[in-house]
């Protein structure tokens, strides 16, 4: 390689070498949430069931979602990240998240992206929809757009961080999802388990938030150092 | 094309209109109650078809609700077309024709805030719409009425009106307080927040509920709804709460309007029949309120009592309009401005009025 060759690549070399060195040091924050008391219990969505073209396309009358908790109180849908960063997103990086409309309901029903991030909406119903995004933070726009039957894809993209942005269909009153919109990519959606993982973390000390829609929220002060680190979350029902 | 006072089947096509003024106001009820303001996104055009030509097919869920609102919109836009032009040929009354105008702008200019309200994404708009239906409906009555031989005939009102100006004035202030009760129940219904007190006759177990963050809190965590539904805020709360009360205030002026109307003189006085029917309007209107929220807002239960409180404001209007038709002498003591207390009517003696003349 000639000097002035590598010259030219020194920049990209050093921010790779950069790159590589924290991801040697960074490290995950991992945990589990679990909900305290007992939840109000879930509703039979009847509706679904029994409207013409979205009860056949079920097997059994779908439940509400507010408190999807295991056994042991596993709590999913519950949305940590770290508190207080912003300006980290690298949204337009990264692939685009995916929300289906299936059976009538929404899939997955809380999911989390970052600004700037695609979110493509899929009809994979053999049902007209419309999609219909309420968010409340101010910079992010409300839209509602109609989805034919299998239809392409619908993308949106929001520019401001906002917790549980509702996506809705108004033919379908029953069918709403979240979606939350972090600022940094440092954040994870607890899982049936009440499992999460926040990958790749710097070093440092953060305030790690979870949040959930209806059991309300929780922060932890955690130091990561150049190893995994352990956070549980206990929300309580009032 | 000569104009005459006696036009019967003028008077009938605007009690047509005026029912399917209603009808719409209904339908337009079952939109907010299901949800579905907004399961057509675009106007006015419906999923890019024309709407008269989109497919019966796709009249699913909320479709079904919004679609059927924009037809029978539209079916009202055209009777009322046919109603002002009619009134324009035949009616001798400038001012009953005028009325017919003002009809028509109302009911255009509805059109357009429904539409709007779609494609601006505004709930605003909504309430708007929602409060000027009520007013257009009483519009397309008072019409009906004024274009009715019973109101054009001397001998129907051959009895003296209220004694007092005070009972008037009671009857208007109810009306106007009704009006308020359906402004505040239309901002209830555009939150989208469903029920944001779920127990009646107490708040939350209490006579006024708490408000506080952790409260709200509380609310929400509890609160189990099938349909999208936005989180309770304080605002809701205090929302329904005024509500409530200025249901107890409606209530309580009804009756008293009622029960001063029994001492109205003259065996065919029509305004003691109408207050009586008003009263049970209102009671009905209480009662459906009450189960509204024991039945956690079912959506034609809901319906209904956002028809029966539009019947509640027209039956208070035509009240107001016959009892301040009055003979001459008697409202020039009440202080009743000329241009209402004549209203195209003969004068209390008989004798032909100067505005009744055709031309």
């Amino acid at each position: 390689m000639k000097l002035k060759d590598m010259k030219m690549k020194l920049p990209a070399i050093a921010t790779t070498v950069v790159f590589v060195g924290s991801l040697a040091s960074a490290a995950d924050i991992t945990g589990t949430i679990t909900l305290k008391g007992t939840p109000p219990p879930e509703k039979e969505i009847t509706e679904l069931k029994s409207d013409v073209n979205c009860g056949p396309l079920r097997t059994e009358v779908p439940k509400t979602r507010f408190y999807v908790a295991g056994p042991k109180g596993e709590l999913a849908d519950v949305f940590v990240s770290i508190k207080g960063l912003a300006g980290k997103s690298t949204g337009e990086q990264v692939p685009p998240a995916v929300i289906d409309q299936a059976g009538c309901e929404y899939l997955p029903y809380v999911q989390a992206i970052q600004t700037n991030q695609k979110l493509l909406v899929k009809n994979s119903d053999p049902v007209l929809h419309n999609v219909h995004p309420t968010p409340s933070a101010p910079g992010n726009k409300e839209e509602n757009k109609a989805m034919m039957p299998k239809g392409p894809d619908i993308a949106f993209s929001f520019t401001k961080p906002e917790n549980f942005l509702r996506f809705k269909c108004d033919v379908h009153p029953w069918m709403f999802a979240y979606v939350c919109v972090a600022d940094h990519p440092y954040f994870s959606v607890s899982g049936k388990d009440g499992a999460y993982r926040i990958a790749n973390v710097p070093p440092g000390k953060y305030t790690i938030e979870a949040v959930h829609r209806k059991a309300g929220a929780m922060s932890s002060e955690i130091e990561v150092k150049d190893e995994n680190v352990k956070l549980d979350f206990n929300l309580e029902i009032k | 094309m000569s104009r005459t006072e006696d036009n019967p089947w003028l008077h009938r096509f605007a009690v047509l209109t005026a029912l399917a003024t209603l009808t719409l106001v209904g339908v337009g009820g079952l939109v907010t109650s299901h949800g579905a303001g907004m399961a057509v996104p675009d106007w006015p055009t419906t999923y890019g078809y024309n709407m008269f030509l989109f497919p019966i097919s796709q009249w699913v869920g909320g479709i079904l609700y919004e679609h059927t609102h924009r037809l029978t919109g539209a079916a009202v836009g055209l009777l009322t077309i046919v109603l002002t032009v009619w009134l324009w040929l035949k009616e001798p009354r400038a001012w009953l024709r005028w009325l017919g105008v003002a009809a028509l702008l109302g009911v255009v200019l509805q059109g357009v805030l429904g539409g709007l309200r779609v494609v601006l994404l505004k709930n605003q708009l909504g309430i708007l719409h929602a409060a000027l239906a009520q007013l257009f409906l009483v519009l397309v009555c008072a019409i009906a009425l004024f274009a009715s031989r019973w109101w054009r005939e001397p001998e129907n009102m051959s009895f003296p009106a209220a004694r007092s100006g005070g009972w008037r004035r009671l009857v208007l202030f109810t009306t106007l307080l009704i009006f308020g009760q359906l402004i505040l129940g239309a901002a209830m219904r555009h939150q989208h927040a469903g029920l944001a007190i779920p127990d009646f006759p107490l708040a939350y177990g209490k006579l006024w509920p708490t408000t506080d963050a952790e409260s709200l809190a509380r609310y929400n965590q509890q609160r189990v709804e099938v349909n999208a539904a936005n989180p309770i805020t304080a605002l809701q709360v205090v929302l329904q709460m005024s509500h409530r009360i200025a249901a107890a205030l409606v209530l309580g002026a009804v009756a008293l309007c009622a029960w001063r109307a029994r001492s109205q003189p003259g065996s065919r006085n029509p305004l003691k029949k109408l207050a009586a029917v008003w009263l049970v309007l209102v009671l009905a209107q209480v009662v459906l309120g009450a189960v509204t929220i024991w039945s956690n807002k079912a959506a034609d239960i809901a319906t209904l009592h956002v028809v029966v409180g539009a019947l509640s404001l027209v039956a208070g209007t035509m009240i107001c309009l016959i009892a301040y038709q009055t003979p001459d002498r008697t409202c020039r003591s009440a202080g009743v401005p000329a241009a209402i207390r004549t209203l195209g009517k003969p004068a209390f003696t008989g004798a032909p009025s100067a505005i009744g003349n055709p031309g």
